[in-house]
């Protein structure tokens, strides 16, 4: 199984993004599954389901959700393998500036809009400058100038990522995308032992204190686990 | 290729006087390089402390890869030599696997292209798979060839070096600043030579376009339709460096479209339209037309065609006219 880590503001277009981006990948015969992580509410869940994708979703409550995301990502990923899943795609909101949900050596994806402003980039933390790919959304609605000003600044704080421009309405650009979310050479079978590309902002529990790997051994005081059995 | 060890131990007095560019790389990046200049780069970025890096959320091992990437970049930028003179769109199939009605279509510097056909018949899929310089890897199977060859996949990761600029009807300015500063701000992030002349130039060109001038201290906001389309063609037209423009479906309210598509030829750009207006098809050289995602034919703008241009255009001339007096609030009959 693939494991590709999707992450962004709220109402960035990741979910739109991530589905026009499966209708791309099952034209090649893949089983992708999604798993989303939000903070207090979310139905993006009854959206995928709607697209016959499978899906399951985890709310971080009162904690971090960067947090909650790693104290989940291998059980999430145990999921998607008993599934028989090719690709596991994790949709997580980056509510503040400093979050930082990404694994090494596992495909990140930043979903940033165009009308967030042009400073926005600056101010985003690792979860846009240490991303492999960062997608623009909302693009038809701004000028061909701001485009390539907004892009110049993501390219600035993230001179090594690929930068893709895509329209969750049409799905424009999101075949592109498709291309470089499924590796037939990689091969996931546990994240245990990965580490995060950097600390996560602070908390209250064993991450907290500087924790990077992954694993239950690892999670001390407050983890929260997702409940992975049965329906939600 | 600047690799990290060749930039770590300089200072960066002499760093920013060989790469100029990196001040806004600092800048961006949160780094404060004023009376720094006798620092090198490995000191500048290691005097957080921890606690600093974490709050900051700085990674000095990264930073220090994305310094060398960056000038790389610009470098590559600055030299490179993007001339497209030409496209080749090399036929594929349709929706159902149907082949595409054409033998190859070239696409030269300043023509014009016009596409048609219905929404959903994969006038988007027909530009991404030039965007993407398609090599029968997408759902359509086409092949884009640049000046008659195969080009090399730089054209599709690179941030700097887009193949197609894209304007549309439904596109806003959303940045709080005026006219000037907008263009400024845009000349900057293409590191243009001389960027005072090129703004001055964008800003004249646009008024010439526009049916009401307006200032260059005008909020870009508060541009009317017309203004705001005739500010995007002239800076698209001598700032963007994409050598495709793509049109979707620009209206005439307002704008000089004839006077716009000159503007856009005359900076040597490959025109493709998207539209169903009959005057603008006309002014085209040829139109694609596609039908369930594949192109079925294109047709070539005759002489005997272009005939009903003039009658249109006389159309064309008489609205514009009652338009304008309609603004300077005169009677639309004649000699009141």
């Amino acid at each position: 199984m693939n494991l590709v880590t999707v992450s962004g503001p709220p109402s960035s277009g990741k979910t739109s993004v991530i589905l026009k981006t499966i209708d791309a990948l099952k034209q090649r015969g893949l089983k992708i599954g999604v798993v989303k992580f939000d903070c207090l509410y979310t139905d993006d869940d009854a959206l995928y389901r709607k697209a016959g994708i499978p899906v399951k979703k985890g709310l971080s409550g009162a904690m971090c959700p960067d947090h909650y995301f790693v104290s989940n990502i291998e059980e999430v990923a145990q999921w998607g393998i008993g599934e028989g899943l090719d690709l596991l795609i994790s949709e997580s909101a980056g509510l503040c500036n400093r979050c930082s949900p990404y694994v090494k050596e596992i495909k990140a994806v930043c979903v940033i809009d165009n009308l967030s402003g042009v400073n926005t980039p600056k101010k985003i933390g690792p979860m846009l400058k240490s991303a492999d790919i960062v997608v623009i959304t909302k693009g038809d609605i701004v000028s061909q100038a701001e485009r390539e000003v907004f892009a110049s600044k993501v390219n600035l704080v993230n001179p090594s990522a690929i930068i893709m421009h895509i329209n969750g309405l049409t799905g424009q650009g999101s075949f592109e995308l498709s291309t470089l979310f499924h590796d037939e050479k990689t091969v996931i079978d546990t994240l245990v032992g990965r580490e995060l590309r950097f600390t996560m902002p602070s908390a209250l529990c064993s991450y907290c204190l500087g924790e990077t790997r992954i694993g239950e051994n690892f999670q001390m005081g407050n983890v929260r686990k997702m409940n992975l059995e049965g329906g939600i | 290729m600047i690799g990290r060890n060749q930039i770590a131990d300089r200072h960066i007095g002499s760093l920013l006087e060989d790469y100029p560019f990196l001040a806004s790389f600092f800048g961006d990046n949160g780094l404060l390089v004023d009376g720094r200049n006798d620092a090198t780069l490995n000191e500048l970025f290691s005097e957080f402390d921890e606690e600093e890096r974490e709050e900051k959320a700085i990674d000095q091992d990264l930073l220090m890869n994305q310094a060398a990437e960056f000038i790389n970049q610009m470098l590559a930028f600055l030299n490179e030599d993007n001339d497209v003179h030409a496209i080749t769109i090399l036929p594929g199939t349709d929706k159902s696997g149907v082949p595409e009605g054409f033998d190859s279509l070239v696409i030269k510097k300043s023509e014009v292209v016009s596409i048609v056909g219905p929404t959903g018949s994969g006038k988007s899929r027909l530009l991404g798979d030039i965007e993407w310089v398609a090599q029968a890897d997408t759902p359509t199977s086409r092949r884009i060839l640049i000046n008659g060859d195969i080009p090399d996949s730089s054209w599709r990761f690179s941030t700097s070096k887009k193949l197609v600029a894209q304007l549309s009807q439904n596109m806003n300015f959303v940045m709080d600043l005026s006219v000037r500063e907008f263009i400024e701000l845009h000349a900057e992030s293409r590191l243009v030579e001389k960027p005072a002349e090129i703004v001055e130039r964008v800003i004249i060109e646009a008024n010439k376009l526009a049916g009401e001038s307006f200032s260059p201290e005008t909020p870009i906001t508060s541009l009317s339709g017309g203004q705001s389309r005739a500010l995007m063609i002239a800076d698209t037209a001598i700032l963007s460096r994409s050598p495709i423009i793509l049109i979707d479906e620009i209206e005439n309210a307002g704008i000089d479209r004839k006077r716009a598509l000159e503007l856009l030829l005359s900076e040597d750009k490959l025109v493709l339209m998207a539209t169903h207006d009959p005057i603008l098809a006309l002014m085209a050289d040829r139109r694609i037309i596609i039908k369930n995602g594949g192109i079925t034919r294109v047709i070539e703008t005759t002489d005997e065609e272009r005939t009903i241009l003039s009658t249109l255009e006389e159309l064309d001339r008489t609205i514009l006219g009652y338009r304008t007096r309609l603004r300077a609030g005169e009677s639309l009959l004649q000699g009141e």
